[in-house]
């Protein structure tokens, strides 16, 4: 079938800004909208830059919006579309070349919010024991794969004022470590995210959900976390 | 541009992390990765990690022993297997103590689960050996190890792809980088490097593996004289997803799917009749195409049917979510109600850069060790999966080996001073880059590379027999001259994938020359490696590791004993 793209492009060496560029070549309907791109790539245009590494959706490299959607072009057949498929990088973070952001802000809010298992008692000789129902509280949030998409859909880090906002995968982070029973660093989590940059910057607008390329139910954890501070609040006082 | 860190690994999948998290006890560390921090491939492994914790049955690390060595078809060094399996149990608590989420049995345990060739009782029956987080354990196993490594403070050099090792005196002395980013080339100054870079599924047209899966530097090593080891045994993952050939995890055989054929038989049977569809990969993946060359592939196509319709919707959800949305996204397949056609696809490689059992780089392929310079993980050859590699032992090797490079490299580095370097290796580096730059001719690099993968599935994947060996050699000859006649288009320096690319390609080239020369000379049939003319196992006159050396006229193989500690090498039947 034949495949017609519109691709947002940008050289910061030779362009003052980004324009549209439009290709066209003959693919299978089972191609993936990446094979696409690296065929382009290859073929026509070497000089067009995207992220990608896995292929198959577990690597998280190459988040770009899609028809004006964020997701990601490895998950994407071409027999989904009938039409000039348009390609844009992800919005929210500043464009280095073509389709590739700058994700350092990105992770710099994952780091902030202690990306890791907290504990103060030794561990014991074997594993800990945490049962299924307890680690069932969390397995949806383990296959987060930090492609991003989540936060540039964000409205909220999507205006400038509120830029600020941790955002949706840096959240799906601190919820998988704050609601894992090993872990034993609540107190200082719980400062982290009682914040309107932490999880009240969230004024659940579903987007996030909406576009997680590992339906993980993003909006209802962030508000799970925002149930725990205000319990902690109300039990506090 | 020069920087200095005690330590510099090179990749940042699992064995690199491992040693990372090792050696940022007591040294500056820096990791070096052609991708992003957690894009590594080790995050596409699913199935799990072995070790004998007998949480669901009984096990024991000798058994755990027999396994990879009868696995190895009795090519792996036993001594190294035996350091790995001791070692799993350990490795284990200790990422559960990081935080790993692993899958939990009913008291709460480390849940595990069935992988192909891991028996009780030295080949009775199946055990439950593999500890796994549902179908994504590389991927929260890599996302913790990166925690780890913020927790450390390790600095990271994501987008930059390796191009040298910096030798003086004989030491490693530090590598050589590009940045993907300005196009900057920089001199990361070491007293110990880590080569931890993964495999190179990607001279194969089929294959599990990611783009980055390029493979270069078993090159870099080689074109240094350093010999690459047992580098003819590929692992062929039974169970690609046909036609792509993404991973399909043995989790769903270990959770109790089963291969069909056109007939609607489960053909194992007659080739594993103890194990049936829990066979080592070599074995599967043999019988999976010798049914499809005998016209029993569904449709009288090139794949069969993995069978989970018995499994059930919940225990697919629960064990295998990751492997159900591969079959749903590309092939609008539910498996909890069709089948899932499945292939061969190209996976791991068992051979590498030689090391001992603490990552130390091996100069002659035996014992003299390469100061300064360590291998771990997929790149690097223990040898502990010798001719075909266990599901799961895989990610058990990157957290042993890894843990014990960094370990060895820390004690190396405290003991080391700076040396100073007579040379420029920046300049060398950038004159390098400019020959790519400033070719001319009217070959694609795109077509050469797709002929190269092309001629590596005609030669050297599965079945392999001496003429098609010697065909495989002609083409990369022939490839070699039309890549030198390759331009590179793209003279930008931001994110100029084509020139990385065409530097890639260059080494695969030889790389691709290595595996089919290896293979040429290894005549006889040991674990993946099957030459339908010499289709029996010789202990007599193979029993041992290939090195390849680089000569003037290419290849040049010697080989070395294999250790034999305590089981010595019988008929291998599943």
């Amino acid at each position: 079938m034949l495949v017609r793209l519109k691709i947002s492009r940008y050289d910061p060496e030779h362009d003052e800004g980004p324009y549209y560029r439009s290709y066209e070549l003959e693919a299978e309907p089972s191609d993936r909208l990446l094979d696409c791109l690296n065929r382009i790539r290859w073929e026509q245009d070497p000089t067009l830059a995207f992220r990608m590494s896995c292929g198959h959706g577990v690597c998280g490299s190459d988040g770009m919006r899609i028809d004006g959607i964020c997701g990601l072009p490895c998950q994407k057949l071409v027999s989904a579309f009938d039409h000039e498929i348009l390609i844009e990088p992800l919005p929210v973070f500043r464009v280095i070349k073509d389709l590739v952001v700058d994700l350092e802000p990105f992770f710099d809010k994952y780091r902030s919010v202690k990306p890791f298992l907290i504990t103060q008692s030794s561990p014991p000789e074997k594993e800990r024991i945490q049962s299924q129902e307890e680690q069932r509280e969390f397995e949806d949030a383990i296959r987060c794969i930090l492609c991003a998409c989540c936060t540039a859909s964000c409205p909220v880090n999507q205006r400038e004022e509120t830029a600020d906002y941790a955002g949706p995968a840096a959240l799906v982070r601190a919820f998988r470590y704050l609601f894992d029973s090993r872990d034993e660093g609540a107190v200082e989590r719980l400062a982290l995210l009682d914040r309107k940059e932490g999880a009240w910057g969230c004024q659940t607008l579903w987007k996030c959900t909406e576009v997680c390329p590992k339906e993980i139910p993003v909006t209802k954890e962030i508000g799970r976390i925002k149930r725990r501070l205000y319990e902690t609040r109300k039990s506090g006082k | 541009m020069t920087f200095r860190h005690d330590i510099v690994v090179i990749g940042a999948g699992l064995a690199g992390l491992r040693a990372a998290v090792e050696a940022a006890a007591g040294a500056d560390v820096a990791v070096v990765s052609k991708v992003m921090p957690t894009r590594s491939h080790s995050g596409a492994a699913q199935g799990g990690i072995t070790a004998a914790l007998g949480n669901e049955e009984e096990d024991h690390w000798e058994w755990h022993l027999f396994d990879t060595v009868k696995g190895s078809d009795y090519l792996g060094d036993q001594d190294a297997i035996e350091v790995m399996v001791r070692d799993a149990p350990r490795a284990i608590y200790e990422l559960e103590h990081m935080g790993v989420p692993f899958s939990r049995t009913r008291e709460g345990r480390i849940a595990q689960r069935n992988f192909g060739g891991h028996t009780r009782d030295f080949g009775k029956a199946p055990v439950k050996r593999a500890c796994h987080a549902a179908d994504h354990t590389g991927r929260v196993v890599l996302d913790t190890l990166y925690d780890e490594c913020i927790r450390r403070n390790v600095r990271f050099y994501a987008e930059h792809s390796l191009l040298s090792l910096v030798f003086e005196k004989g030491r490693c002395a530090g590598v050589v980088t590009y940045d993907l980013a300005t196009g900057a080339i920089l001199l990361l100054r070491a007293k110990a490097v880590l080569l931890a870079t993964g495999g190179c599924g990607k001279v194969y047209r089929t294959t599990s593996n990611g783009f980055a899966t390029t493979g270069e530097v078993f090159d870099l090593a080689y074109q240094l004289a350093i010999p690459l080891q047992d580098m003819e045994f590929i692992q062929f993952h039974p169970t690609g997803l046909y036609p792509m050939g993404l991973l399909i995890s043995e989790a769903a055989r270990g959770e109790g799917g089963i291969l069909r054929n056109s007939l609607d038989e489960r053909f194992m049977e007659r080739y594993a009749p103890t194990i049936k569809d829990l066979a080592a990969r070599d074995v599967t993946s043999r019988a999976i195409l010798t049914e499809i060359r005998e016209g029993r592939g569904i449709g009288g196509k090139g794949y069969v049917h993995l069978d989970l319709t018995h499994l059930g919707e919940e225990r697919i959800k629960e064990k295998l979510w990751e492997i159900a949305s591969f079959a749903k996204i590309y092939l609008g397949i539910d498996p909890a109600v069709s089948p899932i056609p499945v292939a061969p696809t190209s996976h791991y490689v068992m051979g590498g850069i030689p090391t001992d059992s603490d990552g130390r780089v091996l100069a002659d392929g035996k014992e003299a060790a390469v100061p300064g310079l360590y291998a771990a993980g997929e790149c690097a050859c223990v040898s502990v999966h010798g001719a075909n590699r266990l599901g799961c032992n895989s990610l058990l090797d990157l957290l042993v080996f890894g843990r014990r490079s960094g370990e060895a490299m820390g004690e190396e580095v405290s003991r080391t001073e700076w040396i100073d370097l007579s040379f420029n290796p920046e300049q060398r580096a950038k004159e390098a880059l400019g020959t790519f730059i400033g070719r001319e001719g009217n070959e694609s690099a795109d077509i050469v590379r797709r002929s190269m993968q092309s001629l590596m599935m005609d030669y050297a994947s599965v079945f392999r027999t001496q003429g098609g060996l010697e065909k495989g050699l002609e083409g990369i000859k022939e490839l070699k001259g039309r890549f030198a006649r390759t331009p590179v288009a793209n003279k930008g320096r931001t994110f100029n994938y084509e020139l990385m690319e065409a530097v890639e390609l260059q080494h695969q080239l030889d790389l691709c020359e290595v595996i089919l020369a290896s293979a040429f000379h290894r005549r006889e049939s040991r674990g993946a490696h099957f030459r339908e003319d010499f289709p029996g196992r010789d202990d007599n006159s193979f029993l041992a590791h290939t090195l390849a050396f680089k000569g003037p006229d290419g290849p040049e193989m010697s080989y070395k004993p294999v250790r034999i500690t305590r089981f010595q090498p019988q008929a291998r039947v599943y």
